[in-house]
């Protein structure tokens, strides 16, 4: 269960070295100026990490790609977490054209996402509609030839600088669709870039749908099966996102024990102090036992297994863990830890969020809590 | 709840004007623009708040600790940055208050409670928790005492008009052979380093302060010498007490926020209040915070009636309290805000960022908590 093979070594290896000597180098300069870099999702789809979602003929992985997406999203969040949200973001937003697209949808786009380099964004959320993804309001209407779509949508990341976008909306027969859409299209209006308190180096932007018109072949599988088509997306990308803040949560631990190590107080170093020493016994196992999590997840997503329930474990066990190992790690720098010259401030902000997005962290344990009651056979709703 | 007199109620009254009028929306300026907030100092010495703590001789008010406390807590409701200047200038001018010289409490404290700021200089690059490491030195030399060494983090440091500083007189008898000694902005020999650029708590000012030979009359030694330390210890247990109704204020602060927003938002077909989780989470913010006021309004009591034996232990047990009730509490307020608690169109992420600050200045929690443990088992 838990061996890599050669190739997936090496491919990790390579990642691990271009988080270390490309990315975490510029991570503090990403932060302090907040706006989107093109040449790290450019660098991201040279090594293929943005295809890994894609079937094999479009770079795409041919086994373990929910492992190996995981793995790698935990190599570049350790060196900066607003990278590696790029991974996340553009496979919820390929997921649906990979899982429900046609062929002719899959050899247009398919190129595209790939030699292409087009970034793809994923816009589900809506003012009205976070947690609660099925009150959603944008509507598509039918028209001669497609679909009109109305509608506002919230937070969207890398709104302001993909070309294309996976877009849930309401269709006449009152179910939910996904239809992807070309972000240049006739009222597609994006609003401003939201100011946030981490993941600065991503884009998060509310995008305007005004009576835009779609042919029909924009319509990504059938009408009414949005729904189930976004939570089979979660599925795949909600372990990414427990190795994303795993990642983080790697990233603040290592820096908390490089300072201990060295820092003394009392004639000691501080990690001989029980208190800090024992800050450290604890994230680095919430550290094993998130890996753990993300493991049985990806695993059993790459196998085809119902993974709901792990992957919700792991979104949650892994965000609080990045939370908690964070705010541990400022606080074992004390005053310089407080301070931007130092990492774990961002890390600490930037965990936050993990906590927050691609279901907030209750919504998880609602999942959880249902699964665990479907799986004995009781009532989870 | 503390039953007041009128007199502390028409100042806290003020206080809430102040807040509601003058501090509360400049929050989010003072802290996206990382300005000094300069019209709030002068907003304070207008109202006499910026040292309530001194008798009336000195242009105080002679406030007790309790009724200081809580015009700290007001303000951090709104600001916990705009409280530290006032937290800062505190810290600065109670050793002088406490063991200085006549002269020296009449040279200067009438000119902190006019609109003169404050400092209170002991951290250094390798001295944090560990104080007694500190190397900054005082050599006597005739009329004066030549003062070499370096203090970081210094809040109101590089503005500051008055500066108490910590150093040793006599580093072989360490915690005895520390003194204070009361440095005045212009002096040769003091040199700014760098402002630092913070998480949170932005608009407050942090500094290096360099001193290169600087030459500091005799008479502004503070006290006797080796009588540094005592001073600083006592005046922390204050600066402790102000910390944590820093963080009641804060956490307060985060509670309506989040409360006022779960009432509002509406998720799944009613507002995300009536749902357990967010119950839970709130009653739990709620209550933690009240808890940790009356701690701390206990440790204020103790300060005032002088009760020597209690107030370090109570001054520590209710930063640690408060600090860790207000991190805990504003986390969950941006949760219970969701996406929108990570954006700052709203107040819940820069309390957020603003917490983490009380954990660590003033005693890390882990200091508060050896500093209470070791007492606890020493007896009563
Ligand atoms: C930086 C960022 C990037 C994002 N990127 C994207 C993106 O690319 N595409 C996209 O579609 N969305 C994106 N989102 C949106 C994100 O997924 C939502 O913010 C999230 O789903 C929560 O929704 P909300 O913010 O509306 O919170 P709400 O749903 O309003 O929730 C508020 C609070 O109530 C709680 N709550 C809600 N319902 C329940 C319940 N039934 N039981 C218990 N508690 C409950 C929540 O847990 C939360 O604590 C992004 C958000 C952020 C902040
Ligand atoms: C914004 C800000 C404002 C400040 N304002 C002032 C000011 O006005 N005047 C001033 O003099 N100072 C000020 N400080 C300094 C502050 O008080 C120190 O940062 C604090 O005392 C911690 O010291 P340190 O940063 O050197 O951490 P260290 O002492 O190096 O501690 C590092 C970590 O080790 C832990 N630790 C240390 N010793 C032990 C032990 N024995 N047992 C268990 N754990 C231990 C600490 O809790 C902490 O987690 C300020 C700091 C900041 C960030």
């Amino acid at each position: 269960m838990w061996e890599l093979n050669s190739s997936q070594m090496l491919m990790l290896e390579s990642v691990r070295r271009m988080s270390r000597e490309v990315i975490a180098p510029a991570a503090a300069r990403i932060d302090r100026e907040g706006v989107f870099r093109t040449d790290m999702a450019d660098m991201l789809f040279e090594v293929g990490l943005l295809q890994i979602f894609l079937p094999p003929a479009y770079g795409g992985l041919e086994q373990d790609r929910c492992l190996m997406f995981c793995l790698c999203i935990e190599e570049v969040a350790r060196a900066c977490a607003s990278t590696a949200l790029n991974l996340i973001i553009q496979t919820a937003g390929l997921f649906p054209l990979v899982e429900a697209g046609s062929r002719e949808q899959q050899e247009k786009f398919f190129p595209r996402l790939s030699e292409g380099r087009e970034l793809i964004g994923y816009m589900v959320t809506e003012p009205e509609a976070g947690s609660d993804v099925a009150a959603l309001r944008s509507r598509a209407r039918s028209v001669e030839g497609g679909y009109v779509l109305d509608g506002t949508k919230n937070f969207v990341s890398n709104g302001g600088v993909c070309s294309l976008a996976s877009v849930l909306c309401r269709t006449d027969d009152g179910g939910l669709s996904f239809f992807v859409l070309e972000m240049e299209t006739e009222g597609v209006v994006r609003g401003k870039a939201e100011d946030k308190l981490g993941f600065r180096g991503s884009n998060t932007q509310q995008v305007f749908l005004e009576e835009v018109f779609l042919p029909s072949h924009c319509l990504v599988g059938e009408e009414g099966k949005g729904f189930e088509i976004a939570m089979r997306d979660f599925d795949a990308t909600r372990p990414g996102v427990a190795a994303l803040a795993l990642g983080i949560a790697e990233a603040a631990a290592d820096a908390a024990l490089r300072y201990a190590v060295e820092r003394r107080t009392f004639n000691k170093r501080l990690v001989d102090h029980q208190a800090i020493r024992f800050m450290v016994a604890d994230a680095w196992t919430s550290i094993e036992a998130g890996r753990g999590l993300i493991w049985r997840a990806a695993r059993d997503n790459d196998r085809g297994r119902k993974n709901t329930k792990l992957a919700s474990m792991a979104k949650c066990f892994c965000s609080d863990t990045a939370v908690r190992v964070a705010s541990d790690a400022v606080q074992i720098l004390g005053g310089y830890g407080y301070c931007k010259d130092y990492p774990v401030e961002r890390h600490y902000r930037d965990a936050k969020l993990t906590q927050i997005f691609e279901g907030a962290n209750q919504i998880q344990r609602i999942v959880i809590g249902r699964e665990i009651l479907k799986e004995e056979g009781r009532s989870g709703r | 709840m503390i039953p007041l007199n009128d007199e502390q109620e028409m100042v806290l009254n003020t206080v809430r004007d102040v807040v509601r009028d003058r501090i509360a929306p400049r929050a989010a300026e003072i802290d996206s623009k990382d300005e000094f907030p300069w019209d709030i100092v002068e907003v304070y010495a207008q109202n006499g708040l910026l040292a309530p703590l001194l008798p009336e001789q000195y242009g105080g008010i002679g406030a007790e600790y309790l009724l200081f406390a809580m015009i700290i807590e007001e303000i951090s409701k709104a600001s916990p940055s705009a409280a530290l200047i006032l937290i800062a200038q505190a810290d600065g001018f109670l050793p002088i208050h406490s063991r200085g010289s006549d002269i020296l409490k009449e040279t200067y404290l009438p000119r902190l409670a006019s609109g003169s700021l404050s400092a209170f200089a002991a951290t250094e690059p390798g001295a944090g928790s560990d104080i007694l490491s500190m190397k900054t030195r005082a050599v006597p030399n005739g009329d004066h005492y030549v003062l070499d060494g370096r203090k970081c983090f210094i809040t109101n440091g590089s503005i500051a008009d008055v500066i108490t500083v910590f150093a040793y007189t006599n580093p072989a008898r360490k915690a005895k052979g520390m003194s204070a000694f009361v440095v005045e902005k212009g002096s040769a020999g003091l040199a700014y380093g760098k402002n630092e650029d913070k998480m949170g708590m932005r608009g407050s000012v942090n500094s290096e302060l360099i001193f290169e030979a600087l030459a500091v009359p005799v008479q502004n030694r503070v006290g006797e010498e080796g009588e540094g330390f005592a001073n600083m210890m006592e005046t922390l247990d204050g600066s402790r007490l102000f910390a944590a109704s820093q963080a009641v204020g804060l956490a307060q602060g985060a509670v309506d926020e989040a409360v006022g927003y779960a009432r509002e938002r509406v998720q799944f077909g009613g507002p995300i209040a009536s749902l357990q989780a967010i119950q839970f989470m709130v009653a739990d913010m709620v209550a933690y915070t009240e808890a940790a006021r009356m701690l701390t309004y206990r440790a204020a009591r103790l300060l005032d009636e002088g009760k020597k034996r209690q107030i370090t232990r109570f001054c520590a047990m209710a930063k640690f309290v408060a600090s860790d009730t207000a991190m805990k509490v504003t986390t969950d307020a941006v949760q219970v805000l969701g996406g929108y608690g990570y954006m700052k169109d709203f107040p819940v992420e820069r309390m957020m960022r603003d917490a983490k600050l009380i954990q660590l200045y003033t005693g890390t929690n882990q200091i508060m908590r050896l500093v209470a443990g070791r007492d606890i088992f020493r007896g009563d």
